[in-house]
């Protein structure tokens, strides 16, 4: 707020010129030279300053807001203290809240609002606010000092024994050398390379496709014209340290549909009665794309908006998608349960660079 | 006769013609046509209402559904739908439809509920199909919100948000928000896949499944439902919270440092 002095003669003829000043700034404004310093404007004063009274005010206005930040924080603790966790209060824009979360965040934005704002009222009013020049400091160090220092510095090195004991020093250096290889065995588990894994899903020839919401096979009576059903492959158990990691990849949705709105050939081919098999995976970066709309047989990934034709091999109609959404064969065995005939043919998911 | 015959020219002669003609084979045609009896000797109210419904049904969905509810051009085959969807969609007051669109939307009721179950009773005579729950199916007290929340999450969070709120399909369809909805119809909706949405039938998802996710919505998308965080921006995750925090957060410390520094403290103003 260091105004260039608005009571400046507006008279002056050069107008790019920085202006001449009164008694603070004539001393530095050199007449010719456009570049000199205007050096400080006039102090300006607050009526704080000024007027005893205004500044008795500011004290009081400054001595109630911490005290309102004093009775946020009893606030806080007693209603810490006084609402079991388990009780609901209506707030009107917010719906039913819990009452301690509540007046918690409330009491404590109290408490430190008023000690943030009571501080700068107390800056901008009643702290000095007079414009005072100061030289930086050399960036160096003195003469003596340093020649102190490396004086210490000499006789620690001669003492240590470090240029003398050659065998100290160089196992030294052995040891702080290898230390660094133990980071290379904690962050191992972001390498090897994937290798095959990318290629590979938990699916194999045989495996029953098993319901998620019942954990049994899935029968193909079971799954009318129309429906939309999940399946993930026998054997995945939920409990497995593995589980996330074959399910991101093995993920299946299982729709029928009429065999004669099949457009594709080998969609037809690998179904079964038009049960059809497609990776949940998107190919486009792997958003679980299950948005299906059994009507037009789209589904939507919802990530980015592609979308695939399940009634022509999962073909992409729209969006970033690069290829279609892979298929899964399937049969029944022997006991009339839907299985596996083989893992996915193409990887599932996103591209990868040596996916080919 | 005289008279008639003299005034056989007149303009409107025609119009009379054309009037005695239709007069007199429309009462040809009822006094010949062979009478409906098909139900009439039995007396129970199931074929009563199935009468009723059938009345209901020509009046109001013929025109598109045709007259024997084996659609047409304009609507849908609605034989094996089943009372379940019939409820759902003249329940909701999706049916009858408004105007052609992208979806065709929830509005007021038209139907009594009295009516509704005549429809519903006439269309599942046409072949079998899921059946309109009973409360005790539904009924969300008896569900467990755990399971609801863990099934909900698996098969409907990706169209319909994972609290119910709804969301976007493709070509201006969308999937409605779940919230206010009777526990009655979201039941029947999975159990049939009204429009565009697939069908969660009994075989895949049983009843005591779908008891589970009414019991979740009902814990976490009604007026009454318990918010521990407060404000929940929509339910739509953390980067529209992040967002929020951004934008309004942010701006508002923004807002007030600059509201700070613009008023001077001199005492004479400039």
């Amino acid at each position: 707020m260091s105004e260039t002095g608005p009571h400046n003669d507006m008279a002056e003829p050069e107008e790019h010129l920085p202006a001449t000043r009164g008694a603070h700034g004539a001393e530095a404004a050199v007449p010719g030279d456009p570049f000199a310093d205007p050096g400080h404007p006039e102090h300006e004063f607050r009526r704080q300053d000024i007027d005893e009274k205004a500044a008795t005010h500011s004290e009081r206005v400054v001595a109630g807001l911490f005290t309102l930040s004093m009775l946020g924080t009893l606030a806080f603790i007693t209603s810490f203290v006084i609402f079991p966790v388990d009780k609901y209060i209506y707030v009107f824009p917010l719906g039913h809240v819990s009452a301690l979360n509540f007046s918690l965040g409330l009491s404590l934005a109290v408490a430190l609002i008023g000690i943030g704002a009571g501080a700068v009222h107390w800056a901008r009013t009643l702290m000095s606010d007079e414009e005072m020049p100061d030289e930086r400091h050399q960036a160096s160090a003195d003469d003596e000092l340093r020649a102190n220092i490396e004086a210490q510095w000499q006789q620690g090195v001669k003492e240590s024994g470090f240029g003398r004991r050659k065998l100290v020093r160089t196992t030294m250096l052995g040891a702080l050398t290898l230390v660094p290889l133990s980071a290379v065995v904690i962050l191992r588990d972001l390498g090897p390379l994937p290798e095959e894994k990318l290629r590979h899903t938990a699916w194999a020839k045989g495996k029953a496709l098993i319901n998620p919401n019942t954990n049994k096979p899935l029968r193909p009576e079971d799954i009318p014209v129309g429906s939309l059903t999940f399946a993930q492959p026998e054997g995945l158990n939920e409990q497995d340290e593995d589980f996330q990691t074959q399910i991101a990849k093995a993920a299946l949705m299982v729709v029928r549909l009429k065999p004669e709105d099949i457009k594709d050939k080998k969609e037809l081919d690998w179904s079964h009665q038009g049960i059809v098999a497609f990776s949940k995976i998107c190919t486009h970066v792997g958003c679980p794309v299950s948005l299906y709309e059994q009507q037009t047989h789209h589904v939507l990934c919802p990530c980015h908006q592609s979308t695939f034709d399940l009634s022509d091999g999962a073909r992409v109609i729209f969006g970033p998608a690069g290829h279609r959404l892979p298929q899964l064969r399937i049969s029944v065995n022997g006991e009339g349960n839907l299985v596996a005939m083989s893992d996915f043919e193409v990887p599932v998911g996103p591209a990868f660079w040596e996916r080919g | 006769m005289k008279k008639l015959s003299a005034r056989r020219r007149h303009p409107l002669a025609a119009l009379v013609v054309l009037l005695f003609a239709l007069a007199a084979i429309g009462g040809l045609y009822s006094a010949l046509a062979p009478a409906p009896k098909a139900q009439a000797d039995d007396s129970s109210s199931q074929s009563l209402e199935i009468t009723e419904g059938r009345k209901l049904f020509s009046v109001g969905c013929a025109s598109c559904h045709g007259a024997h509810g084996q659609g047409s051009s304009d609507g849908p085959s609605l034989v094996g739908v089943g009372s379940a969807a019939v409820d759902f969609q003249v329940g909701t007051g999706r049916m009858p439809a408004q105007q052609p669109g992208p979806q065709i939307q929830k509005k007021k009721t038209q139907y009594t509920q009295k009516d509704i179950d005549q429809l519903a009773a006439f269309i599942a005579s046409l072949g079998p199909g899921p059946v309109t729950p009973t409360p005790d199916q539904y009924d969300p007290a008896g569900g467990d919100v755990a399971k609801g929340g863990e099934l909900f999450r698996t098969n409907c969070s990706q169209c319909h948000n994972f609290v119910g709120k709804g969301g976007a399909l493709t070509d201006g369809k969308y999937a409605p928000t779940l919230k206010g909805v009777d526990p009655k119809h979201i039941y029947e909706a999975m159990q049939t896949g009204p429009q565009n949405m697939p069908s969660f039938p009994d075989t895949t998802m049983p009843s005591k499944n779908k008891a589970d996710i009414i019991a979740y919505l009902q814990a976490v998308d009604t007026a009454k439902s318990k918010n521990p965080g407060g404000f929940t921006l929509g339910s739509l995750g953390p980067v529209p919270e992040g967002l929020f925090a951004y934008i309004f957060g942010l701006g508002a410390l923004i807002a007030v440092a600059a509201w700070i520094a613009a008023r001077t403290t001199k005492a004479k103003k400039s």
